[in-house]
């Protein structure tokens, strides 16, 4: 059923500083909201709780862009769309980018943002599995002052943040120490646009001689919050043999808690999450793509 | 429960100004089609999915049912109604020489959609940026082929004449 919707109100400030004053003077009263192509769904389906949200997408501090030496920091409300269009993401976090282009339609791309998909906080968002291999950092900033905080960690529990309710994201800071890792991608949803993911993998490694030196495994939809496997990745060191494989595929099994639910089942999740990290290490063998004739 | 008062929002819908008294978190898509009366955009599933509800917003292709009015606040705002000016665009003329339409919900979104693609692209779009482009709108009786096609020859078209 829809909702009432003189029960639900919302301002829209234009100055980072008002906005964080008005969440500052009783927190948690208003809630952020930036391209709501996800509060909106609920509201229409009756089942959005909270009822005063602050429009975030007008406050032009969320907007910066800052690359220097060995960082590239984003300001939370860019679009999906945006990060596809923006050159240093293409050409260094090209995970991201693939994240953002396998979320949603082009209507859903233009309106979602990378800020407020993190702190909508689903364990089936596709960029966060990127954010963690990336050892993403948020910059979290209140009336009171700013903080940096690393992604990794950020998420407790389902839909629970490390997070002050007066405190919204201002930026996303991603190191750029990964533009010679091998990289891989994959999302598997019931169909290629539109659909949320059933599973969704993203990786990288540090391959030097045949040797893998580190690594990074991150999966959404398999836990209560989007999993960074660091147990999987402590079994991935040095040459990799098809015993190591077998080994870290077990381990991921362990490491991950999928369940059934309306898209999938846990043991199809469970199954498809395996086969997502064989096929990335069986391609750490192969030559990149860019060497191939 | 409080029961929150209606604002006023000011934008441009199709080059002209208005204003309407909404409640803040009512969904552009029922300001446009109850308050405007401007039905050609359409309700399909009314979360996302469908986009049987696309309009433009300073330009950028959005599903107007996602859109709470008090977020277009001194937005340009292009519905359906307004990508015609004294002859059909392009890519309506298009979809009536291809056949790209049936029963007609989808269709305003389809061109919006489409409208994007034509209009923003220097290069002519290949066929994989139409079938993505796309993506986010879903038609229950053409098999899309017909629209494809209309897309297609729209963009074909409009690299022509650009040159």
């Amino acid at each position: 059923m829809r909702s009432y919707l003189p029960a639900y109100d919302m301002r829209v400030p234009l100055e980072l500083d008002e906005a964080l004053e008005t969440m500052a003077r009783a927190p948690g009263e208003w809630k952020p909201f930036a391209g709501g192509t996800d509060l909106m769904v609920l509201l229409e389906q009756g089942k959005l709780a909270h009822r005063k949200f602050l429009s975030v997408a007008r406050l032009k501090g969320l907007y910066g862009f800052a690359l220097t030496d060995d960082h590239v920091t984003l300001g939370a409300m860019i679009t999906y769309r945006q990060v596809q269009a923006t050159a240093i993401l293409q050409q260094e976090f090209p995970l991201l980018c693939r994240a953002a282009y396998e979320t949603g339609g082009i209507a859903t791309q233009n309106r979602g943002t990378l800020g407020g998909n993190i702190a909508n906080a689903s364990p089936a968002a596709d960029s966060p599995p990127a954010l963690l291999v990336y050892d993403a950092e948020l910059e979290l900033v209140s009336a009171r002052g700013a903080r940096w905080v690393p992604y990794a960690g950020f998420h407790l529990d389902y839909k629970k943040l490390d997070m002050r309710p007066e405190e919204v994201i201002r930026n996303i800071r991603l190191p750029r120490t990964k533009k010679n890792w091998r990289q891989h991608y994959r999302k598997v949803g019931t169909r290629r646009a539109q659909a949320i993911s059933k599973v969704c993998f993203a990786g990288a490694a540090l391959v030097d001689g045949g040797e893998i030196n580190d690594v990074r495994i991150a999966l959404g939809s398999v836990a209560p919050t989007v999993l960074r496997c660091r147990k999987t990745e402590a079994l991935l060191r040095g040459s990799l043999t098809t015993e190591m494989v077998r080994a870290a595929c077990d381990e991921l099994a362990r490491e991950i808690q999928p369940i059934d639910d309306f898209r999938s089942t846990a043991r199809y999740r469970t199954r498809v999450a395996q086969k997502l990290l064989a096929e990335f290490l069986l391609g750490l063998i192969a030559p990149p793509a860019g060497d191939r004739a | 429960m409080p029961e929150v008062r209606k604002v006023a929002v000011s934008f441009a819908v199709n080059g002209e100004p208005r204003t309407v008294e909404a409640y803040p978190m009512a969904r552009l898509l029922d300001v446009l089609r109850q308050d405007l009366l401007l039905t050609g955009t359409k309700e399909g599933c009314g979360e996302g999915e469908c986009g049987a509800c696309s309009v433009l917003i300073d330009g950028e292709l959005v599903n107007s049912c996602l859109v709470p009015v008090a977020q277009a606040e001194g937005s340009r705002i292009t519905t359906i109604e307004g990508i015609a000016g004294e002859t059909l665009h392009a890519v309506q003329e298009a979809f009536v020489e291809c056949g790209g339409a049936q029963c007609g919900i989808c269709t305003p979104g389809m061109v919006l959609a489409a409208v994007t693609l034509v209009g923003r692209q220097s290069a002519q779009p290949t066929e994989d940026d139409i079938r993505n482009g796309l993506a986010g709108n879903l038609c229950r009786c053409t098999g899309y082929m017909r629209i494809f096609e209309a897309v297609l020859q729209a963009c074909e078209k409009s690299v022509g004449a650009g040159a």
